[in-house]
């Protein structure tokens, strides 16, 4: 394993460090190490919180700032948060006003995060959700509710941190939230499995030679296997899988993300891009913004994701406001 | 005697938590299988932070349990974490107002504990997870308060049906967590979980056992 560290049990406290240590000017430490929050939070706007585990850079302490999230809670490398760290998250950035966590569809974080809005209410402090379930190779489209959340968060982030930025109020992040993940798709190709440092060998394999459609951030199997292909065909087998499913249409105006899954290099994505702008422009689907690096990664696996949204107006003012973080700055 | 003392839950807290940090090494292996490998490292981890801040002290059943299950909630994460955390905390509310415990206070506490678990997560018998062990377990609990048995053949009875559960949960598909992705690939190995569980119920009970 060739790997920049120390004990692998220390990890994620050392990245931690470091982490608060460079991006000073954008979010500090709380009294729960396991939490991070946003250097400023303005006075009396609703409470934007995520959380997941770790491995995933700059998801999900990258998406802590301004008109983004608020608090994140941070767990061991591909593990839930606890609890304690989602309910710490919640009351760090409670105004009082109420807190949207927005955060995918994992067991674990499902019910760590069901647990802190039980001990929540009990201290007085709402926290509504929304569980993002962008990637259409998890699940059949018929249970939608069964999908993994993959880099589609970081747009859904996006829009509940402008909304709630915007003054709005609970209701109002957590109606937008749920339109910008409803309105995402998401698909990944791997090339090569990733590892948990602890454990020192990777817990699945992807043979030299071919790629893993479909694959989850965390290895999760694909919904096929095959011989290694060039970016376009890549990119084309993407956009067939995401595009039909949703449908996105001749005349729809969307976001495209572009995320590596941590080691492949940013240019390849660009070469990824490359086309896939162009499938989407033969189709007529108009991309009024787009997004290309390391948004949502997995380790040191290679391989990319495609997510498309689709936009209206309103998913549109929200995407377009600035917003300044580790993992997304935008003027 | 028929009933255990509420104030000997260091015996019974301290056994579960060496049945645990003697199976690390097993439980990691069985998971290692369909899982990503880490059961038996952060169950020995939790177990083991609670025996380390605990281990000196003296503390009823119910405290004990409340104390362990805080520690996995608020230190654990993962799965893990709110599971056992949500079980042992229910298991302690359940049980706080007992003098002493027997077949019918067991079988409440431990039952307290799998309607909790069941309040977070929606899996049933044969789902391959945990429940497959816990539910017959209450179920023979509950079968033996009914019945009248002693404290001792109803912990027997438990155990029995504990280890048939988690024999069960080999043939099963799983339809929970991460192993669920694997569909068929799932079937004809244990789940960690529904194995965790025996060992802990296990432990519990000849624990309790040695008590009487």
């Amino acid at each position: 394993m060739q790997r920049i560290m120390n004990d692998p049990d220390n990890i994620v406290d050392e990245m931690l460090n470091g982490f608060l240590k460079a991006h000073s000017d954008l979010v500090e430490g709380t009294e729960n190490k396991r939490v991070v929050k946003a250097k400023e939070i303005p006075n009396g706007k609703v409470g934007v919180i995520t959380g997941g585990g770790s491995g995933h850079k700059p998801a999900f302490i990258g998406y802590c700032g301004k008109n983004l999230c608020d608090a994140v809670a941070v767990g061991e490398i591909c593990s839930s948060p606890t609890a304690a760290a989602f309910l710490d998250a919640a009351k760090v950035a409670d105004q009082g006003k109420g807190v949207a966590c927005l955060y995918g569809n994992y067991s674990g974080d499902n019910m760590n995060v069901k647990m802190a809005v039980k001990m929540a209410k009990k201290q007085g402090i709402t926290i509504k959700t929304v569980v993002a379930n962008d990637d259409v190779a998890s699940a059949p489209k018929d249970q939608r509710e069964k999908r993994r959340g993959v880099a589609g968060e970081v747009l859904m982030w996006k829009v509940g941190g402008a909304k709630a930025a915007k003054g709005g109020d609970l209701d109002e992040v957590i109606a937008a939230a749920q339109k910008a993940i409803d309105h995402t798709r998401s698909v990944g190709i791997g090339l090569t499995p990733c590892t948990l440092p602890a454990v020192g060998h990777p817990n699945f394999t992807i043979e030299d030679g071919t790629m893993e459609v479909g694959i989850g951030h965390h290895g999760e199997p694909g919904i096929e296997v095959c011989q290694l292909e060039t970016a376009d065909k890549m990119a084309k087998r993407m956009v067939d899988i995401v595009v039909p499913d949703y449908p996105f249409e001749a005349g729809d105006e969307v976001v495209v993300l572009v995320s590596g899954l941590g080691a492949t290099p940013v240019m390849e994505l660009y070469v990824l891009y490359d086309e896939i702008e162009k499938l989407l422009n033969e189709k007529g689907i108009k991309i009024h913004r787009s997004y290309v690096g390391n948004y949502f990664t997995s380790l040191e696996m290679m391989g990319a994701t495609l997510t498309i949204m689709k936009l209206d107006e309103e998913l549109k003012e929200l995407i377009d406001m600035p917003a300044t973080s580790m993992g997304l700055t935008q003027v | 005697m028929e009933n255990i003392r509420k104030d000997s839950g260091k015996e019974i807290l301290l056994a579960m938590v060496k049945g645990i940090q003697e199976n690390k090494a097993y439980l990691g292996e069985v998971d290692g299988l369909i899982g990503d490998g880490d059961h038996g490292m952060n169950m020995n981890k939790g177990f083991t932070l609670f025996e380390n801040r605990f281990g000196t002290k003296e503390f009823s059943f119910a405290e004990g349990l409340d104390e362990l299950g805080n520690i996995l909630f608020s230190e654990i994460g993962g799965s893990m974490g709110p599971i056992y955390g949500t079980i042992f905390m229910d298991m302690a509310t359940a049980g706080e107002e007992y003098e002493f415990i027997g077949v019918k206070e067991l079988a409440h506490m431990l039952e307290s504990g799998l309607h909790g678990l069941q309040e977070i997560v929606e899996a049933e018998v044969g789902d391959k997870t945990l429940v497959d062990t816990l539910s017959p377990a209450v179920m023979a609990l509950k079968d033996a308060e009914e019945q009248g048995t002693s404290m001792k053949e109803a912990l027997e009875r438990m155990k029995i049906a504990a280890e048939n559960g988690r024999d069960s949960t080999k043939n099963m598909v799983a339809k929970f967590g991460r192993s669920s992705r694997l569909g068929e690939r799932s079937r004809g190995v244990l789940d960690a979980g529904a194995t965790s569980c025996c060992i802990l119920l296990d432990s519990m009970a000849d624990a309790m056992i040695q008590l009487l």
